[in-house]
């Protein structure tokens, strides 16, 4: 995208869009390194490659707007505002963790930050965001719901029942797809006979726009058009944005597997969205090479920080904490 | 339970009552709707939400796409964000394509996300057998969802603990279950008017007797009733134990009775095996065991799909003969 274009966002948005991006990046390496460490236990679906996605559908949001998530949602709650703190304690299955060790890596959320949860369950996620969005038409309190998921979730059921009624009952949602081309670990190609998901938003009756999922800045735009005619009333839109997760579906490898090739992996690596996003920034001078180490470094103290106190976190405790939180007890 | 006192007692049908609380509530909240198939303009398949539309409008009495697991997904969508929905679904045999979002999703928030989420989220339905509706419009499912951590389930038997059942699941800060009777719906009782509440988890001693205890589920309370005059008139007394709720269930109502009769019999309209009989008897035996004069029988449908015909039906569904058959059955057995 050309410099020219950028200008009309301002410096303080585009710092934004930097730093979450970063935050993402930097906290998912580590938890990838400590997986494979085996300090953080059960499946991890990382979240790097496809940074531009989470941060520009979030900084298209207030704090006050809701999302939901998938099984790869730590990037998600990043985004719109999670703390490193208690993300890294949940990974570790610590009782200071978002969900008091609980949920874990794949159901990592903080509603407070309306952040409906990451979900175990491909799709399932979506019927959520038209609920909440519901509320909010509801209550006319002017919010607006973002339902993130991948290319896999448009072929489940659960998936077109939500577009269907989002459309029908006209509500403010936005579907935001992340096609990082595999459903796991088959190819979009194998399972669906479209390349583009955009195309199935017509069918439902709602726009929907393709952009490139590794330029956070189209991301950006794209989700600012549809937030604001989903605050308009105009119902809802889906954007799809071509994106690519590094790593394996599940897990740290990112090269030597069967279902894709290590040179498509390069190539996609070679469009690092941060990466391209920080020579676009050098370019328009808003942040040199040096400030962005610098933003870089103290994002890392940040994780550095998490880890340790992650690791100096307890365990929940099977006598005292199994039980809790099953119900909601009568006040 | 609350129960207001009146001096004329005004009796009205089951579906009636389940109208009327609705309204009610929905008057008192408006944080309350509704959503589900048909239940808007036309009032419900059954009339069961007939006139709520009219009164609310078509933002709080919700007409949905035929889409279940999309109707749960927007009743915990719409209540984690602190509304109180009332998602129907019209026939419980449905219950199975919502299931993700019934079982993985609504059960399972609090408790995944730290117990952040509350949900006070109530999905109705009708089950039971009796119409002639055959294998997926008939089923009595509750087996599947009380084996589900997180929800609560409820079964009520008669008019007047629908209304006070119903009040107190749309008030609970959880997912609920409400499972009205589909034959049961034109079955009058003496209800209250105003609302009133029965707590979840406690069971009602719909007879008192001291010969054999019969814990029945929904419509097979009515049976029971019926089974009661006719071995009352051989000199044999049953307690009959409706558990009204499923889940939470009242165990130590059950367990006492057990005690007192020695002798249980449980009646359900699911297929036996694997039917919350199962679970009962189970319970019934960790607490009792040394009470029990006779092995605990169960009185259940036979384990084939709910048949169609008339003919099939009939006997497919246990009645008033087939629990006296049961009673029978614990009686003769000397431990």
């Amino acid at each position: 995208m050309a410099t020219k274009e950028k200008s009309k966002i301002s410096k303080e948005v585009l710092l934004d869009l930097h730093r979450r991006m970063v935050r993402i990046r930097l906290l998912e390496e580590a938890a990838g390194r400590l997986a494979s460490e085996a300090k953080i236990p059960g499946f991890i679906h990382l979240y790097v490659g496809e940074e531009a996605v989470a941060a520009g559908g979030c900084v298209a949001l207030t704090i006050e707007d809701q999302i939901t998530s998938t099984h790869r949602g730590h990037g998600h709650l990043v985004a719109k505002g999670g703390q490193f703190k208690p993300m890294m304690a949940e990974f570790m299955g610590r009782s200071t963790g978002y969900c008091k060790g609980k949920g874990g890596s794949m159901h990592i959320s903080d509603l407070d930050l309306g952040m409906l949860g990451a979900n175990g369950i491909v799709g399932a996620g979506v019927p959520h965001a038209v609920g909440a969005a519901f509320a909010n038409k509801y209550r006319k309190n002017n919010l607006v719901t973002m339902a993130f998921f991948g290319d896999g979730s448009t072929n489940i059921g659960a998936f077109h029942e939500a577009a269907n009624m989002a459309c029908a009952l006209h509500l403010p949602v936005i579907f935001m797809c992340e096609n990082n081309e595999y459903a796991e670990y088959t190819p979009r190609d194998r399972v669906m006979a479209i390349t583009d998901v955009a195309d199935r938003a017509v069918a439902y009756g709602m726009p929907g726009v393709i952009v490139d999922g590794m330029d956070v800045v189209a991301v950006y735009e794209a989700a600012k058009a549809a937030v604001e005619r989903a605050r308009n009333g105009d119902g809802p839109s889906m954007i799809e944005c071509k994106t690519y997760r590094f790593y394996n579906h599940a897990g740290v490898n990112a090269f030597g597997t069967p279902y894709r090739t290590d040179e498509e992996v390069r190539e996609w690596m070679e469009r690092d969205p941060i990466k391209l996003f920080e020579a676009q920034l050098e370019m328009a001078k808003v942040l040199t090479t040096e400030e962005a180490q610098v933003i870089h470094n103290e994002i890392q103290g940040e994780v550095d920080e998490a880890i340790e106190f992650a690791e100096a976190s307890p365990m929940p405790d099977p006598m005292t904490d199994m039980l809790t939180d099953v119900y909601t007890e009568a006040s | 339970m609350a129960v207001t006192t009146e001096t004329e007692e005004r009796v009205i049908r089951y579906n009636e009552a389940f109208t009327e609380t609705l309204r009610d509530l929905m008057r008192e909240d408006p944080d309350i709707f509704i959503a589900g198939e048909d239940v808007g303009r036309y009032g419900g398949v059954f009339q069961s939400f007939a006139g709520l539309n009219a009164e609310f409008g078509d933002e709080r009495v919700v007409d949905t796409p035929i889409a279940e697991q999309a109707i749960i997904g927007l009743g915990i969508g719409a209540a984690a964000v602190g509304l109180r929905p009332i998602v129907d679904l019209m026939f419980m045999d449905f219950v199975m394509v919502a299931m993700d979002q019934i079982a993985n999703q609504a059960a399972k928030m609090k408790y995944m996300y730290g117990g952040k989420a509350s949900l006070p989220l109530t999905i109705t339905t009708t089950g039971g057998a009796g119409l002639g509706a055959a294998a997926q419009h008939s089923q009595s499912l509750e087996a599947w969802l009380i084996h589900v951590p997180g929800l609560k389930v409820v079964y009520p038997s008669n008019a007047y603990d629908l209304k006070g059942l119903l009040v107190s699941c749309i008030r609970d800060d959880n997912p609920t279950i409400v499972v009205l009777h589909k034959k049961m719906l034109g079955s009058k009782a003496h209800v209250p008017e105003g609302l009133y509440e029965i707590p979840l988890g406690v069971a009602n001693i719909v007879r008192p007797g001291t010969d054999v205890t019969v814990v029945a589920i929904g419509k097979m309370v009515d049976e029971a009733e019926k089974a009661a005059e006719i071995l009352s008139e051989e000199g044999i007394d049953i307690e009959i134990v409706d558990p009204r709720s499923l889940l939470p269930f009242d165990t130590e109502t059950v367990v006492q009775s057990a005690k007192k009769t020695n002798r249980i019999v449980i009646v359900h309209e699911a297929v036996r095996n694997g039917g919350i009989g199962a679970e009962i008897a189970a319970q019934i035996q960790e607490e009792a065991f040394d009470y029990l004069d006779a092995p605990i029988a169960r009185v259940a449908a036979p384990f084939s799909p709910v048949p169609f015909s008339p003919a099939l039906e009939m006997s497919y569904v246990p009645s008033a003969e087939s629990i006296i058959e049961g009673v029978r059955g614990v009686l003769h057995r000397n431990a």
